[in-house]
């Protein structure tokens, strides 16, 4: 099982409208993917609370369809 | 008591023991690279823990997951709450997060820095 990074990039956009995100494909093989996410949603909330936010917004996929995602998020500086 | 008894195992397991790591595999063989980063990062700490390992059983495997609402494994309990999995741990482990977060909570770790 794979996802498209694209596909990825869409699905943390359509949770988190304002996130911007950067995505790399660490081995080349759809499977292996870091991101990293900054968004203003993000204000006031612990680390773990930051990347629910992303799991949630990739609605189950995490876990299953997408087996590894280093993830790195953060507020936007100023 | 909860409406699911792994929740109470878990929950008695982290309230048991001051940290606790859910992971694929032991501590001393990992059967997945990011249990094993975790467990790299409590041996260079020199942290005390007991590895719970959820391959041995489907229903932990999934329960670990509702119990924290966190997709995946590794998760590590420190003092009977979440830190984070395998990307957050690392990432304290290098601000030194980590040890501050340790030592707040009464657990001795390393004290030579690199």
């Amino acid at each position: 099982m794979a996802m498209d990074a694209t596909e990825i990039e869409r699905l943390i956009k359509e949770g988190i409208p304002d996130a911007t995100v950067t995505i790399e494909d660490l081995r080349g093989d759809g499977d292996h993917y870091a991101a990293r996410v900054i968004s203003s949603a993000f204000a006031g909330k612990n680390r773990v609370q930051q990347h629910q936010m992303v799991y949630q917004a990739l609605r189950g996929n995490m876990g299953e369809a997408l087996h590894a995602l280093a993830l790195q998020t953060s507020v936007p500086a100023n | 008591m909860s409406d699911n008894p792994v929740f109470d195992r878990i929950r008695q397991e982290i309230d048991e023991n001051q940290v606790v790591l859910y992971m694929k595999g032991t501590p001393i063989f990992p059967q997945c690279g990011f249990s094993a980063a975790v467990v790299q990062v409590l041996s260079e700490l020199e942290v005390k823990f007991k590895g719970v390992d959820v391959l041995m059983d489907p229903t932990l495997r999934d329960g670990v997951k509702q119990f924290s609402d966190w997709p995946t494994v590794p998760q590590l309990y420190v003092k009977g709450e979440f830190v984070g999995g395998c990307d957050i741990v690392k990432e304290m482990f290098e601000t030194g997060e980590l040890k501050q977060h340790l030592e707040q909570n009464g657990i001795a770790s390393a004290t030579a820095e690199a």
